[in-house]
């Protein structure tokens, strides 16, 4: 059967969709990246669609649930790449992508994973940075 | 008006789908459609193709090009010989949906047209046409 590759590297899964995508395409890609995420404990999802010549409802509905199961399985995502022409399209047809993070291109759309995966690292230590500063604008 | 070209699809499969989506953006192409205008007659013809195959069984699709003194268009017509639609007003409004989709079918295949017809009677089935004219 047909499948959209998953590449994994480090904490990251990354996955190039470079064909017009049918819907059984889709929904395998959907399984597989749920699959993958659990069995490498990967941390952040990367998409690259900047080869999708369209992006339907269809589409647009599987990057929200793909999205949505990597949150649920404690990972983040970030499609990257889509043409302008795309996003116009996709606007006018009624689908603004809620939940689902979106960066330029790749290079922008890892620096956006490394940064969140780094803040969660360090968990409250930046919170209380904060503080102490507000603490010491107020003084 | 003259009709330019006019080639039919059948719609039986999600594959079928992929097919319809590369034949219009040639049509589109050949009509010389900005990449925007492709992208969205594109689009629509997605949503409807996949409208007709889960909500119709599956029909055909007629693609035309057609001139007017200034402008060229595009026009696809979608058939199915599915239930039809009962209350059309209802299912051409954003979030309404009977099956699994979200809904946006009709509402955004009509945003991405510059024309828009439907016509659908219960037990005989539903025609949608759109037409994209060049900017």
């Amino acid at each position: 059967m047909e499948r959209i590759p998953i590449l994994k590297m480090g904490d990251y899964l990354l996955v190039t969709v470079q064909v017009d995508m049918h819907d059984r395409l889709a929904t395998t890609l959907q399984e597989d990246l749920a699959e993958r995420i659990v069995k490498s404990h990967a941390r952040a999802v990367l998409i690259d669609i900047s080869a999708l010549e369209i992006v339907d409802s269809f589409i647009g509905r599987m990057l929200g649930s793909i999205a949505a199961i990597a949150r649920v399985l404690d990972a983040e995502t970030v499609v990257v790449g889509m043409q302008p022409a795309v996003a116009i399209t996709l606007v006018e047809l009624g689908l603004a992508l809620p939940g689902v993070r979106t960066a330029l291109n790749v290079e922008k759309g890892m620096e956006i994973l490394r940064r969140s995966l780094a803040e969660e690292a360090s968990g409250g230590a930046s919170e209380a940075v904060i503080e102490e500063s507000v603490i010491a604008d107020a003084e | 008006m003259p009709t330019l070209s006019d080639e039919r699809f059948a719609l039986g499969s999600s594959a079928d789908i992929v097919t319809l989506r590369q034949a219009v953006r040639a049509a589109a192409v050949e009509l010389r459609f900005s990449l925007v205008d492709q992208t969205k007659i594109v689009t629509a013809a997605s949503e409807l193709a996949r409208n007709a195959l889960n909500y119709g069984g599956g029909g055909s699709v007629r693609i035309e090009s057609v001139a007017e003194p200034g402008r060229r268009g595009l026009r696809l017509t979608f058939e199915d010989k599915g239930p039809g639609i009962p209350d059309i007003e209802r299912a051409m409004k954003d979030g309404f949906t009977t099956g699994t989709g979200l809904g946006l079918g009709l509402g955004g295949a009509r945003r991405l047209s510059n024309e828009f017809s439907i016509d659908s009677r219960p037990g005989e089935g539903t025609r949608v046409t759109i037409t994209r004219w060049t900017s």
